[in-house]
């Protein structure tokens, strides 16, 4: 349980949750007043719903610090990490919500099937250390190869002003930075409207390819992201970056990934023209 | 003794159904770009941008259907006329303008966006466009209203 709870109650929420459970056929909102401290995060007043009132209260979170993207829901509205969302930023009664446009499997659990499906198929892996390494244990030729494409690629790339400090050569891991949570698909109001819609972290990795292919061919890519519900399906709401936990920025990304189709070119001179 | 598996279980059949799809707002799930909760500077714009469109298509078929009066002839123009010079429909006049306004400078800004050539501007467009949209208001409010 939170320390905060322990140590340093101060206050009582009211968090209203979104409860389904398949077979029930009906949706509804449960209503629980959750002690909390100056710190309490809305997965510490879910996980104390789960232990001191209703046990059956499903949900999903693992890593508890922002990093693995299994916790992300709705609160008040806005995609969140549950796990590092302050009740402190609230007000006194909170809304909990599953994420939006994708298919609930129980209370605040929603399926991620179709999520990982909207992906590119040629997707490859992204992680270099994930790479086969040769027989001295170091990267083998192609990991050098790729290494070397990459840093030519970032130098002209369009939002290379946009990443955050890193590094000398290791801008390339800006993607990395893509817990693939699906906050961006919740939030994005041409989802909602249309579930056949590829969505922002499935155009932005497809942007990514076009900086570093690794093996992909770029028109394959370009092709794939002039598919009716690919890049031009974006109506430019902006929501995707804006609600992205780790600035993988997916909505700058679709945009370059539209100037690359368009000038045929993602250099940032190009689209100037 | 039956022999009790999982697919006997009561509620199985149910639980294999795929679950509904959460949306936002109260209504249809196409409606949910109209959801105002959560919503960033993006979102409203592009909500707005859709609902300036649907009243600019809908005052289009009224022009259209007005425009027709003049076939019954010209009393029943003149009576038209002196309706829509009354003081509350050029208020709302004002409005269609800022509808207008607000739909032409914000296509403008989502076009250079969404064509990858403007992107990191974005915002600086949005106030741009909402300045000059309130100034060409201000303007034709004081043209249209102050000279009645």
């Amino acid at each position: 349980m939170n320390r905060d709870m322990d140590t340093e109650q101060t206050d009582t929420r009211r968090i209203r949750v979104y409860r389904y459970k398949r077979g029930d056929g009906k949706e509804r909102f449960d209503e629980f007043d959750v002690p909390v401290g100056p710190h309490t995060t809305v997965l510490d007043a879910l996980r104390w719903i789960q232990l001191h009132r209703d046990p059956s209260l499903t949900l999903r979170h693992s890593c508890l610090h922002a990093s693995c993207g299994t916790c992300g829901m709705q609160v008040d509205g806005r995609e969140e990490l549950a796990c590092v969302c302050s009740l402190s930023d609230h007000g006194a009664e909170v809304t909990v919500e599953p994420l939006a446009n994708l298919p609930i499997l129980t209370d605040l659990v929603v399926d991620m099937t179709g999520f990982f499906e909207r992906f590119p198929h040629a997707h490859p892996i992204i992680r270099a250390s994930e790479l086969p390494v040769d027989e001295n244990g170091g990267p083998d030729g192609h990991h050098a190869e790729v290494s070397l494409q990459t840093e030519l690629a970032l130098h002209h790339h369009p939002l290379h002003h946009l990443h955050r400090a890193a590094p000398p050569g290791q801008d390339f891991m800006r993607l990395e930075d893509c817990i693939e949570c699906g906050l961006c698909l919740s939030a994005c109001p041409v989802a909602s409207t249309s579930q056949e819609y590829v969505g922002p972290a499935a155009l932005a990795a497809a942007e990514r390819l076009l900086e570093e292919p690794r093996g992909v061919r770029r028109e394959d890519v370009l092709a794939w992201a002039s598919q009716p519900e690919g890049a031009w399906r974006c109506h430019v709401g902006l929501e995707c970056t804006q609600a992205c936990p780790t600035d993988a920025i997916p909505a700058e990304r679709i945009m370059a990934l539209r100037r690359a189709l368009m000038f045929g070119d993602n250099d940032d001179n190009e689209g100037e023209r | 003794m039956s022999d009790l598996t999982a697919t006997e279980l009561p509620g199985t059949a149910e639980r294999a159904l795929p679950g509904p799809v959460h949306h936002k707002g109260p209504g249809p799930a196409e409606s949910g770009w109209l959801e105002p909760r959560g919503r960033g500077h993006g979102g409203r714009a592009l909500a707005l941008h859709r609902v300036t469109g649907l009243v600019i298509v809908v005052y289009l078929y009224l022009h259209l259907g007005v425009l027709s009066m003049l076939l019954i002839g010209r009393s029943s123009w003149g009576s038209f006329l002196s309706l829509v010079t009354a003081k509350g429909f050029l208020a709302l006049e004002v409005v269609l303008i800022g509808t207008v306004l607000f739909h032409g400078l914000n296509g403008i800004r989502v076009a250079l966006v969404g064509s990858g050539i403007a992107v990191k501007q974005e915002r600086t467009m949005l106030w741009v466009a909402a300045t000059v949209g309130t100034a060409g208001v201000i303007f034709a409010a004081l043209h249209i209203l102050g000279a009645l």
